[in-house]
């Protein structure tokens, strides 16, 4: 059976649930094969992770040459994997450093690429994605005609799959240019923790906008009740209310929770365009003739700052 | 090294309050709806024009660079009107249909022809088929390092800094011209062309050029050439209209509660 590339998205070899799903899929086409590129010192937990998902391979790709540098490096490694392992695919997260790995490694390898899958199924011979489109107003299935498919998927797209693979972890010396080597991280601050669930990986998020008037108590109070991640439209990231990685839409983070809850916000085209694909949403409105209430499968018209602390109180009753 | 040429990258899209759909062959229709310059491609141009502003004591040329059909000449107009002083427009019929791979290729092709410049700015996504690729394709072609969605700009001689929300982090990350830089829209907003911008824009410069022109065989463009193929497009289906309460005394809370419990959130 042929293999299938995986890349791990990890911080500091703590492996991110986006490559779980990624494995999952990859077992629909073939024989999953990790590639973890980090400390060689993290390797073994890696290892460990990625086997109990599936991985029968693990690449071991140290990075301690090209850690810092962005992509081009780890580009220039899947390019040297996949021309040894002939792989049936390659799946990358739909992160923007995975978009960005993935474009260049499609120019190195004359292949073509699919971004932000939120499926991916095998027909025949033939591996199709489907991608939603348009700010969500139309799904695309599409497939890679040239060469190896590079395949960028969106979190979400397929549940984890506990399962024994084999495992095997090689060791990959991948060989390094030098022109790889320029565009560097100078400093980075890693994001807080909130422990809130993150937003892109939520089953139900919870959002504020303007209406907020930058009191965003009673829609965390409301995330917190339901387990949710919490959101908010550009027009609360603007007001500096929340940073920019809350922004939900078509320049912040696209989402397709479960549930989306959207309090105080309007429902403009582009901050629908980040989450109108969800299962459920839900809004709280004191205008009526707000557009987000076109899509809504339930809407309150009302005063959020009054309505989101009764339901918090409610729910929080029911879980007695 | 001193600047003195930057390249803005500008896509023609269809406006997204309009109504987008495909084309029989499932490419984006372009011709059926009204178009215009990529919103997001707006913040490209605005950067490029205040890194020029910013290093008056430099002579440094700001060229819009467009690839798609004869109506895409509005996206490099735009572009001369807020402030750049030059505009290429690569148009050919063989280019219709294209996808991202081959559109990095005429934009590298394009590039090469009238002279590979120290910096190349493009925008956060096209809002019509929105990879966000095209940046590191081109760098990729081009062998040039990348430093893309940039929330914050800044550059000083040859080197260029910017600020970025990451994946897990906050970045700032350094590069050394020649480059390609993405920005994002929180990198400032875009100027409105001004009266005398538009005046000016009448005059300046724009060059038309054709796949010939700038050394592309038709056969490595276009749907036909494409490394991906649509095989179906389909409308989602419109929501349904769901049910909507006025919150009276608390009621619209208890609501929101049971509904949220019959469909087991809660
Ligand atoms: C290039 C570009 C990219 C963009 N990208 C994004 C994006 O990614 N994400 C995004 O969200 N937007 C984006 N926008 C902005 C978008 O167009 C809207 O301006 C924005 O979404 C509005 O945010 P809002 O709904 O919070 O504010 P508003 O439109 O001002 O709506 C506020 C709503 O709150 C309601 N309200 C007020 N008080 C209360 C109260 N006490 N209780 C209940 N309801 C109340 C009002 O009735 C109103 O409907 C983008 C715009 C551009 C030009
Ligand atoms: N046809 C085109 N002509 C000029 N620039 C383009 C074109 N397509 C994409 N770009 C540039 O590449 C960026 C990302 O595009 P995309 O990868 O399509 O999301 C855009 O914001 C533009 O700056």
């Amino acid at each position: 059976m042929s293999e299938v590339l995986v890349l791990v998205d990890h911080v500091d070899g703590a492996v991110r649930k986006p490559t779980y799903e990624l494995l999952a899929i990859a077992k629909r086409i073939g024989s999953p094969s990790a590639v973890f590129i980090g400390g060689a010192d993290k390797a073994a937990a890696v290892a460990d992770a990625v086997k109990g998902y599936g991985a029968d391979k693990v690449y071991v790709v140290d990075d301690t040459e090209i850690k810092g540098y962005l992509v081009a490096p780890k580009a220039e490694v899947l390019q040297q994997l996949a021309e040894k392992t002939s792989p049936a695919a390659i799946l990358i997260p739909a992160s923007a450093e995975g978009k960005e790995i993935a474009g260049r490694l499609s120019i190195k390898l004359s292949s073509g690429l699919i971004t932000d899958a939120v499926d991916v199924k095998v027909e025949g011979d033939d591996i199709v994605t489907t991608q939603s489109v348009f700010a969500g107003n139309f799904t695309v299935d599409a497939k890679v005609t040239k060469g190896t498919p590079i395949i960028a998927v969106k979190p979400n797209a397929a549940a984890p799959e506990q399962g024994d693979g084999a495992g095997e972890v090689e060791e990959f010396a991948a060989t390094i240019s030098d022109a790889a080597k320029t565009a560097q991280i100078v400093a980075a601050q890693p994001r807080q923790a909130t422990g809130r669930p993150e937003l892109t990986e939520a089953a139900i998020v919870v959002s504020g906008g303007r209406g907020t008037g930058g009191d965003f108590d009673a829609v965390e109070g409301l995330a917190d009740a339901l387990g949710a991640a919490v959101g908010a439209s550009r027009a609360a990231v603007d007001s500096g209310w929340k940073p920019h990685t809350f922004q939900v839409g078509q320049t912040g983070k696209v989402v397709s929770p479960q549930l989306y809850v959207a309090n105080g916000i309007s429902g403009a085209i582009q901050h629908r365009a980040g989450m109108q694909t969800s299962k459920t949403i839900v809004a709280v409105n004191k205008d009526e003739e707000a557009p987000i209430f076109e899509l809504v499968d339930f809407g309150v018209v009302g005063d959020l700052h009054a309505v989101l602390p009764a339901v918090t109180e409610q729910i929080n009753t029911r879980k007695g | 090294m001193t600047l003195s040429n930057i390249v803005v990258l500008v896509k023609y899209v269809p406006d997204a309050t309009g109504d987008r759909k495909f084309e029989g062959d499932n490419t984006v229709d372009r011709v059926g709806v009204d178009g215009l310059l990529s919103e997001l491609d707006e913040y490209a141009v605005e950067q490029a024009l205040q890194i020029k502003e910013k290093r008056a004591d430099e002579e440094i040329t700001v060229t819009a660079l467009t690839v798609g059909p004869a109506a895409a000449e509005a996206a490099v107009r735009k572009a001369l009107q807020m402030g750049a002083d030059k505009a290429v427009h690569v148009q050919d019929d063989a280019i219709a249909g294209s996808d991202a791979a081959a559109t990095s290729l005429v934009l590298a092709k394009a590039i090469e022809k009238i002279g590979v410049p120290e910096l190349i700015v493009g925008g956060l996504a096209s809002t019509d088929g929105g990879m966000s690729v095209v940046p590191a394709m081109l760098a990729e072609r081009l062998n040039l390092p990348q430093v893309t969605l940039a929330a914050v700009v800044e550059t000083q001689g040859d080197q260029v800094r910017i600020k970025r929300d990451g994946d897990t982090a906050t970045e700032v990350i350094g590069g050394t011209l020649p480059l390609v830089l993405s920005v994002t829209d929180q990198s400032g907003e875009a100027r409105y062309p001004s009266f005398k911008g538009i005046m000016a824009a009448k005059k300046k410069p724009l060059e038309a050029l054709t796949l010939a022109d700038i050394g592309v065989d038709a056969s490595e463009v276009g749907l036909e050439a494409a490394w991906t193929k649509v095989e179906d497009t389909a409308a989602r289906p419109p929501r349904t209209a769901g049910e909507i309460v006025k919150d009276e005394d608390g009621s619209g809370a208890t609501a929101l509660v049971e509904f949220l419990a019959s469909k087991k959130f809660i």
